[in-house]
């Protein structure tokens, strides 16, 4: 199992590191993605290896949540990426700085 | 599919976690610092692909074809679509990542490091699990009888992402 977890981990960390220096808005959305499914490797190698999963398919159940809620926050923010776009005519994220608070 | 994973399990399963792990981070680093963000999106879906293989490996066989199908299916084409209709500020020479290159490196390797202690440093419950034999059977179970009202709510919030990304992205018509 901790061969898995730690693929987990290095996966996670790759996804830390383009969320922290990507300038491009969809880069850290694919970004967020790598991370997800980071996430996701472990609850299934989780519900593996831990023996009080004995019988139950919890962990796979859980990594189908978060992939629905990865689709609907990979809908949301490409929608937003759009329209930073048509209003800003760029998606450089350090160049958007409305929002100052 | 049984067929599959049983030879798999019995044959070379350490090689073929190995192989995949490999492409995996291979592809992931290209994700995060390739130049061309078309090129990003392509080897995000070899990522993707990969880590369908590893729930294989983890005998989750529906959950690798639901990431076929959603994430290489559905979001990659998304991502890709969206780089198309931002297109003329994808080219070579925007640069595309910003200045905080060795700060961010440093702040994620200090969070494998932290995570790799935890790991090596948890007395983790291992034993002999054995999953139920139909994967997709007692998963189709699970949500309609545990899982039932997460299984709703998660509907209604993909009911509220499509009706706000279509109200986010449609033109003003005043």
């Amino acid at each position: 199992m901790g061969s898995y977890i730690a693929l987990a981990g290095v996966l996670f960390a790759i996804g830390i590191f383009g969320v922290l220096t990507r300038r491009n808005a969809i880069g850290i959305l694919m970004s967020l993605e790598l991370m997800f499914n980071a996430v996701n490797i472990n609850f299934v190698a989780f519900n593996k290896y831990i023996a009080t999963c004995n019988g139950t398919l919890t962990g796979q159940i859980f990594a189908i949540f978060v992939v629905v809620v990865a689709a609907a926050e990979a809908v949301v923010g490409l929608a937003i990426v759009l329209l930073i776009y048509r209003n800003w005519k760029g998606i450089e994220v350090d160049r958007i700085n409305v929002m100052k608070w | 599919m049984e067929y599959f994973t049983n030879f798999i399990d019995a044959v070379a399963a350490q090689p073929v976690f190995y192989l995949l792990s490999l492409a995996l981070i291979l592809s992931a680093l290209m994700v995060v610092t390739l130049k061309n963000i078309f090129h990003c999106a392509i080897f995000l879906i070899i990522t993707l692909f990969c880590v369908a293989g590893i729930y294989i490996l983890l005998h989750a066989e529906f959950l690798a074809a639901v990431q076929v199908l959603i994430y290489v299916g559905a979001v990659s084409v998304l991502m890709i679509f969206a780089i198309m209709l931002t297109s003329q500020l994808t080219s070579k020479k925007i640069e595309q990542t910003n200045e905080q290159v060795t700060v961010a490196g440093l702040v994620s390797l200090a969070f494998l490091g932290s995570s790799m202690c935890a790991m090596l440093k948890t007395r983790w419950n291992i034993g002999e699990v054995t999953l139920p034999e139909n994967n997709i059977m007692s998963l189709g179970k699970l949500l309609m009888t545990d899982f039932v009202l997460p299984f709703e709510v998660v509907s209604i919030l993909l009911l509220a992402a499509l009706i706000g990304a279509v109200v986010l992205a449609r033109k003003e018509s005043s």
